[in-house]
Parts: C-alpha cells; structure tokens; sequence
C-alpha cells in the first residue's frame, strides 16, 4: 500500500508544481539581490540573507527561513489534507477500502507519503538554492565564512529571536563537515516541525471530505498560532504553540549550537503529531464511509 | 436517521439478485454496509458465511464491488488505476497482475484502451473500467450498485451477457438498480426497499407465475365472449381476459367453434406492476399531497 501511494504521490502533478513554486520563490529573491546588491543589512529582513551575499552556500538556510513561515506549510497542509479527504471526495477512497485495504494501513500509508513529500520538497528547495546561491553570489572557502561578518568567533548573540540572530552565523568558522551536520539539523527540525502540520491536515482529512476545509484548518491553527505567539498576554500558552519554535533551526548556525529551542521545538512537534495522528486514526477507522 | 431498518436480505449462492426500489429507499446504503464501508448500528450481516464488518478483511478479497458512479485517479490512464487498484489488495506476482487486468478490461470491452488518461473518457468508459476493476480478482461475489449506468443499449446488452457467463461459471451476482426491465431480464430473485425496509423477497419466476388468466386477441370477439360466458373477465375491442389456467385447452375449445384467434398468452404481472403497488414514491419526488 505504501508503494501504491508513493506511486500516487510521484505521478501526481500537484506534487512536481508545489515543489517547484517552493523553489521559484527563493531563485526570485536571489535574482533580485545579485541585480540590484541591495540585501537586508545584518539583523534585518529574513534570516540568513545578509549573510548570502558573502557567501552563496549558505544561501540554502536562507532559502529555507523565505519559505518556512508561508509557503511551506501552504503545501504541506494542501497535500495531507488532500490524503484521505481528496480519496473521500472523487470516490476513490471507497474503491480502495473495498480492495480491501485496513483503514489503518491506509492511513499510515497516506503519512509516509506525506512525510516523503515534505522531505522531498525541503530538500530540492535546499539543493536547488545551494546551486542559485553558489552561482549569483559564489562561494568562499568554508574557512573564510567566520571572517565576512566581522563578529568574535564563538559569540552566541545571546538572543532567541530568530531574525536578530542571523548575523551569528558568520561568528564562527565551520567546517564542510560541521556544515552539512547543521544542515542536516536544520532540515530535520523543519520537517519535523511540517510533520506537526501534516498531523493536524492529515486529522481534518479525515473528519470532513472538503479538501480546502482540511487544508484551511490546518492553516487557520498555524496562523492563530502565530498571532498568539507575538501576543504578550498570550505568554503562559506560548510554549505550548505549534508553530512557537518554528524557527528554533537557526539555532543550529549558532557557534555553538544553542541547543534549548531546538530540543523544545522537536519535543512540542513530537507531541502534536501523535496526538492528532491518534485522533486521526480513532476517527477514521470508525468513520462511516458515505461519500 | 435510520436509512434501512428491518431488512432481512437472504441471498443464496448461485442467485443473480436484484435490489429495486424507488430513489432513496436505502439501497445504496445497504449496499455499503455489505461492503463494511458504513456500520449499522444494530442486527447481523453475514456475506461469504462471515460475519460484516468483523471479517470484513477476509471477505473482500473474493468480492468485486461498485458503490454508486465509478471512480478513477483522473491524471492516469485506465489500466494504471486498475494497476493501483489491484496493488492496493493482497496476492500475485507482477505477471499474474498484469494478467488479469488484462483479462478484466478485454471482458468489459476496453481490451484496445490505450495510455489517454481517465479525465478524458466518456461516461460509458469511466462505467465499464469501474466494472472491470470490480472483476479483475475474479470474486466469488458481485456487489454492483446501479451496473447499467451510462452504458448505452449495445453496452447494456454486452454488460448483461457478461454477468450470465459469470453468474454459469459460479459467480454469485447481487446489483441494486430502479431499471425494472433490466432486473426483470437479468435476475433470478429479487429484493425490493421502500424507504428503508424490505417489502418484497422473492424468486422471479414466482412473482411472474402465471396469474390464472389468459389474454386472448380475436377477430371474433363477441363469439367469444359469449361462447365463454362468464370467465370473460374484461373485453376491449378485439381482447379478451379470460379466466382460466390452460391456454392450450382454450385455444382448442375456440378453434373447435370455428373462433379464429390472433394471439394469446397466459397473462403474467409485470415486475413493474408488482414494484410500483407495493412501494411508495421516490425521495426525489416532493409532493404536496405525501402521506
């Protein structure tokens, strides 16, 4: 079943256009920063983007903090909520139950699918960029990347706000190999932290056969989220919001790392996404199947 | 809302059954909670001798299914939603597969298709690949909700033809429709809802037993008539409805008195008669003057 959906899922144009409008929109911003020269100073505008036009190979980070906050999750919360509610709605779902496939095994097979989704969209976003970046900007030595910023090697900034941070980055120099560690961490926080997404579309999915009302709730709760996030009498919930250490990855470019964020944000994603995949499962597999 | 309530289905195996009764009546819901698609909330359904929707995993494998209109993954061509499909279940190596979904399309007639996908086929296609994915595991059982829809008269014909070949070779075939002629050509038994409840069991043969009269159609009417004073039941021009239980006899006897006879019949009901006197209108019928 697994197999059937990955099939699904690689022969599906939707799949191959999300993607690629996820990569247009860093290529977009890149073309318009080597044109003009005119990149956010240090501590301004997204993260990572003063840095890239010392050194194209971080472009990729940048790349990933544009997308992150809009359209990531967008096409995250499209395709799980598509999973089972798309099935539902052309009729399909029935022909598979009938098969017979368990409706667990369906689902389960629907979040691999999801999960592979979100794994291949981050990382050609993120190869994609490395090559934009190496191209428009060039790359220097990996030695060299401590030396652009002018900041004391080894000096966090101290500061959890993720924009304000992206200046420490160049604190430091990093190995190829220390890079391609905080890459790799990066990636996994951000799609752990779609997962969470993922989770909640993949729950709505299977509560209401409407497409678009599973991918909009799943994005109503993102932006709730966000909004009670810079709420400061929201303070005593916040830990607890989906989309709180969103951006906890950066920490990773921090020398050292600033482990806190990153751990909590990972804990919080963990949690989202048994719970709703739990709830997703009670619901579905005592669901009656009218659609 | 209760949309089926008292129904006690007994379909033996070797039937060719049919489910008839007025739109809204339940079949389709019947039909789906056969299929454990939808649960009932109380009584027992057994299918294949097993226990609906405990076993319901055990069961499927040996029945074909289509629930209501077809459905297909638009963007691919019809044989790779049957090849979806028949992976989606258990059982056989590549080349069984390839095999009998060869062999399903060649019997519903789409045996030439080639790689179009299913966005563009017409109505009548989308209908005989739904049926050909119900047939590619060769079940021991047919469940087809409403078979003859947007096939055309040739179709209709093949599509019939098709289920009495299956039915000699052992296939135990159960469709719900509201084309009473179709049923009337097709089934051995059948089964008829009104809103929700069986009304009606029984073989076909039976409900179409001769009715003890008999239809005469003779130049020489009035002669008739006299000549069989008092069984004469109704007389319309040149017909006669005579009360009697051997047309054999009758002929003989108004031959012998120089009565010449066009035609005549032992007068049978209709399926039709029979399912519009006992069920009531449509739920697509809104009325003023109901109840």
């Amino acid at each position: 079943m697994i197999t059937v959906e990955l099939y699904k899922l690689v022969r599906r144009p939707r799949t191959w256009i999300s993607i690629a409008l996820l990569c247009a929109l860093p290529v977009a911003v890149a073309v318009f920063i080597a044109v003009t020269h005119l990149a956010p100073p240090p501590g301004q505008g997204a993260a990572f983007l003063s840095a890239v036009v010392q050194d194209g190979s971080l472009y990729p980070a940048a790349a990933l903090a544009l997308i992150l906050p809009v359209f990531l999750p967008v096409a995250v919360a499209l395709v799980a909520g598509d999973s089972v509610a798309g099935e539902a709605s052309t009729g399909t779902l029935r022909y598979l139950l009938v098969r017979p496939v368990s409706r667990t095994k369906l689902l389960v097979a629907k979040l691999v699918a999801v999960i592979t989704f979100v794994l291949l969209a981050v990382l050609i976003v993120t190869l994609t960029s490395f090559i934009t970046g190496v191209a428009l900007f060039g790359s220097r030595p990996p030695a060299a990347v401590g030396g652009s910023g002018g900041l004391q090697p080894g000096l966090p900034t101290g500061g959890t706000q993720a924009s304000s941070s992206a200046t420490s980055i160049s604190g430091a120099p990093l190995t190829v190999t220390q890079l391609l560690e905080r890459v790799a961490g990066a990636v996994a926080l951000i799609t752990v932290s779609m997962l969470g997404v993922a989770a909640i579309a993949l729950f709505l999915s299977t509560v209401t056969d409407s497409v678009l009302g599973a991918a909009f709730g799943a994005l109503a709760v993102l932006v709730g989220s966000e909004v009670l996030v810079t709420l400061n009498a929201a303070v005593a919930v916040q830990p607890y919001l989906p989309t709180r250490y969103w951006l906890a990855w950066i920490d990773f470019f921090r020398q050292p790392i600033f482990w806190r964020d990153i751990q909590r944000g990972f804990g919080i994603q963990a949690v989202y996404v048994v719970v709703f995949l739990a709830a997703a499962w009670a619901n579905f597999s005592t669901k009656d199947v009218t659609a | 809302m209760l949309a089926v309530d008292s129904v006690d289905l007994d379909v033996r195996a070797g039937d060719r059954y049919g489910l008839l009764g007025p739109n809204g009546s339940g079949k389709t819901t019947l039909v789906r909670m056969l299929l454990g698609l939808v649960y009932a909330t109380r009584g027992e359904i057994e299918v294949l001798n097993k226990p609906v929707p405990r076993k319901v995993n055990e069961i499927l494998p040996d029945v074909g299914a289509l629930v209501e209109e077809p459905a297909a993954y638009p963007h691919l061509s019809g044989r790779a939603n049957l090849r979806l499909f028949d992976a989606a279940g258990r059982g056989g190596s590549r080349r069984t597969r390839h095999q009998r979904i060869d062999n399903a399309l060649e019997q519903v007639g789409l045996g030439g298709i080639d790689r179009r996908p299913v966005k563009a086929y017409s109505l009548g296609m989308r209908q005989r690949l739904g049926l050909a994915a119900a047939l590619v595991r060769r079940p021991r059982l047919l469940i087809l909700d409403e078979p003859g829809n947007g096939l055309d008269p040739r179709g209709i014909r093949d599509f019939r033809q098709l289920l009495i070949d299956l039915n000699a070779a052992g296939t135990t075939i159960f469709l719900s429709s509201h084309l009473l002629g179709e049923v009337e050509l097709l089934c051995t038994r059948v089964g008829v809802l009104d809103r929700g409840r069986l009304v009606l069991q029984e073989d076909l043969a039976v409900i179409q037993a001769p009715t003890g009269r008999i239809i005469v159609d003779s130049p020489d009417a009035a002669r008739a008539a006299a000549l069989l004073n008092g069984r004469v039941e109704a007389r319309e021009g040149s017909r006669l409805v005579v009360r009697h239980d051997d047309p054999a006899a009758l002929n003989a006897r108004l031959v012998a008195d120089g009565i010449r006879v066009t035609e005549m019949a032992a007068h049978r009901r209709s399926l039709e008669e029979v399912v519009l006197e006992i069920t009531s209108a449509g739920s697509d019928q809104v009325g003023g003057t109901r109840e």
